[in-house]
């Protein structure tokens, strides 16, 4: 039992950064625009953040030049594909592969850096057992991703403004005659997934390894895509998915710290084949995605024609 | 200000000029980025498009880096006609590397080798390429499992094969255990077209590729279905066309192309397997289709340009002490400007006071 504390606790960070991107990503989605650009936003976030923590000593600041890298890169993306009109997919790809390069070329500076974590949790509940350990030692920002995710479910769901939303996703024309403005509540949508990518990018560089090394976030903005379609579009579904593959991740690391007899490059293909399989166990319904889906995913809106 | 306008119709200049531009515009932002690290702009621009292009040598290792490129570049112009989102060629090459580069470490005994034998791992390249494709193509076709996706963490896949490999049973056992095989011998290295380079015949497979997938595009009926199922699915739908038959054959010509382009590369400039056996040839290759407008003949000019963004990139960290992203950056850019400028195709700008 004592073994198995510590194990919940890293699947829950590591399942962290995917649940932050993801939760993004799916408010992206929810208002018609699929960004591919994740991996390359996670990337450049994680160089600004720990270039910021790193300078200030401060790794709230740090968080917060994270999301800011994110919703820059978003900014320009929103401009493209919502403004421009340019193909969401294309623009995507272009984003991921730039920021590849430029994070490669911005975090050589602090390549072999590395920053200390302070210990932390919640006051009194750290301390009882086992749960203790398992659940509330974690970094505030932790914390923070499940609050996002309860308050994206009640926005989503509950709110005016997440109806609305909801509706230029499904039918921007109907939402434009009714004098929504679809273009700025698309970069809206796109701005906060920026954000949420920015955080994730942020907590793999400051909290998850705490260092920069190139290409670190190693394609989890590509299985956090892949997490928005696993959970049909909803919040709470994003958050069992991202602890889901948090846990796999810890799984191959510890099965390789046992020394099974597999070779470490065969484990760490897990991850990438557990999101292939749960993408064709999920999509195998075609009419189920059909019925989740955003109806205008991926179609861009000219409120001019 | 100035403003957009749609057009009546889109500009059939604009959609080939576009490309120009963007490479213009990209120049453009090369300019400011070097002035803002502080390096000579003009000089730094001058080597990385102007001093790749020096002599029989320079134009010859373009050609050498313009060979996979262009192979991989064909393959997913077919694909991005059809709407079929292969982005995982990078993975296709890498398998296609490791089939070629088993079979010629299983038969390589030192004196044998020459045309047919080689030809034989080239083969098994382009097969590989398919199979890993074929994987992708199965998936979206039997369970609509997302291709964008699924080949994308196919990459992954294979980068940890190849290096669960050259670090297992294809390691050279008398390689003091670094993690890569034994060099291949003579007999199975592409030889050099031209003397004194390293110029193979892999760009003529690679010209070769582009005009047959030109004459397949313009001039057969499978290509008109596949473009057809592009650009109107439902009008395809309608006429009977088979989008599943357009499907596989996307993937597999693209995934082939790629596996060639791995084997090739195996066999020419690297000679034996090694753990990073591409620098992201298999992505930079998607930049490449798009600038080439998707065309055949196009992709030879992108890939062109995108072979001296390599090279420059490459002199760069030699003689301006720039780091070897600077590529990838530039790509990025290229992307974007294409990207931004294709806009004008369907729009023109007007000045209203």
């Amino acid at each position: 039992m004592d073994a198995l504390a510590p194990l919940i606790a890293s699947a829950i960070v590591a399942g962290t950064p995917l649940m932050l991107a993801a939760l993004g990503l799916l408010v992206n989605e929810k208002s018609g625009v699929i960004n591919l650009g994740s991996e390359g936003m996670m990337l450049v976030a994680a160089v600004a953040g720990f270039a910021v923590a790193l300078d200030s000593g401060s790794p709230a600041l740090g968080f917060a030049a994270g999301a800011a890298a994110g919703m820059a890169l978003s900014a320009f993306f929103a401009w493209l594909t919502v403004w421009l009109g340019a193909n969401q997919v294309a623009t995507g790809l272009a984003l991921s592969l730039f920021g590849v390069g430029a994070s490669a070329y911005l975090g050589l500076p602090y390549v072999g850096e590395t920053l200390t974590v302070h210990p932390s949790g919640i006051p009194l509940l750290k301390d009882l057992p086992f749960v203790g350990r398992a659940l509330f030692q974690h970094h505030p920002m932790v914390y923070v991703s499940l609050l996002l995710c309860a308050g994206i479910a009640w926005f989503l769901s509950r709110s005016r403004a997440g109806l609305v939303l909801r509706a230029v996703g499904e039918a921007p024309a109907s939402a434009h005659a009714l004098g929504y403005n679809v273009r700025r509540i698309r970069l809206c949508a796109l701005l906060f997934g920026g954000a949420c990518c920015g955080l994730a990018g942020a907590f793999m560089s400051l909290v998850y390894t705490p260092m920069w090394v190139e290409n670190m976030v190693a394609g989890r903005g590509w299985i956090a895509l892949a997490l928005t379609t696993f959970a049909t579009w909803r919040p709470l579904r994003v958050l069992v998915g991202a602890y889901l593959f948090g846990g796999i991740t810890i799984l191959t690391f510890h099965m390789q710290a046992l020394g099974v007899p597999i070779a470490s490059q065969l484990l760490s293909m897990l991850p990438y084949l557990a999101t292939i399989l749960v993408l064709v166990l999920i999509s195998r319904n075609a009419n189920w995605i059909r019925l989740n889906m955003p109806a205008s995913l991926g179609k861009n809106f000219n409120p001019n024609t | 200000m100035l403003r957009l306008e749609p057009r009546a119709r889109p500009s059939a200049w604009m959609a080939w000029l576009s490309p120009l531009l963007a490479v213009l515009l990209t120049m453009l932002c090369g300019f400011v980025l070097f002035l803002a690290v502080g390096k000579d702009p003009v000089a730094s621009l001058s080597v990385f498009f102007l001093e790749p292009l020096r002599g029989l040598q320079g134009w010859s290792e373009v050609g050498v880096k313009m060979a996979p490129l262009l192979m991989i570049a064909v393959g997913l112009s077919l694909c991005f006609r059809a709407n079929v989102f292969n982005i995982g060629a990078e993975g296709q090459f890498v398998v296609g590397a490791i089939a070629a580069g088993a079979l010629i470490l299983r038969i390589d005994n030192d004196a044998n080798g020459g045309f047919w034998l080689m030809s034989l791992a080239l083969l098994a390249g382009v097969l590989g390429g398919m199979a890993w494709a074929s994987v992708t193509a199965w998936l979206r076709d039997r369970f609509n499992a997302n291709e964008i996706l699924v080949s994308l963490m196919l990459v992954y896949v294979a980068e940890l094969l190849l290096s669960y490999l050259v670090h297992g049973v294809l390691m050279d056992p008398d390689g003091f255990g670094f993690p890569q095989s034994r060099l291949f011998s003579d007999g199975f290295l592409l030889p050099a077209i031209l003397p004194g380079t390293r110029l193979h015949p892999g760009i003529l497979l690679a010209l070769g590729a582009a005009m047959l997938g030109w004459l397949f595009l313009a001039r057969s009926f499978a290509g008109f279905r596949l473009q057809v199922g592009g650009m109107a699915p439902l009008a395809a739908r309608y006429a009977g066309f088979s989008s599943r038959r357009s499907l596989w054959l996307a993937m597999l010509a693209s995934g082939g192309l790629a596996g060639l382009a791995g084997a090739c590369e195996i066999m020419g400039p690297i000679g034996q397997l090694t753990p990073s056996i591409s620098p992201g040839y298999g992505f930079a290759a998607i930049i490449v289709a798009f600038v080439g407008r998707l065309h055949p003949i196009g992709v030879i000019f992108s890939s062109f340009i995108m072979a001296v963004l390599y090279i420059g990139g490459e002199l760069s960290q030699s003689r301006l002490g720039m780091p070897s992203a600077i590529t990838g950056i530039f790509q990025g850019i290229l992307l974007f400007a294409l990207l931004a400028c294709d806009v004008l195709i369907h729009n023109r700008l007007r000045w209203r006071p």
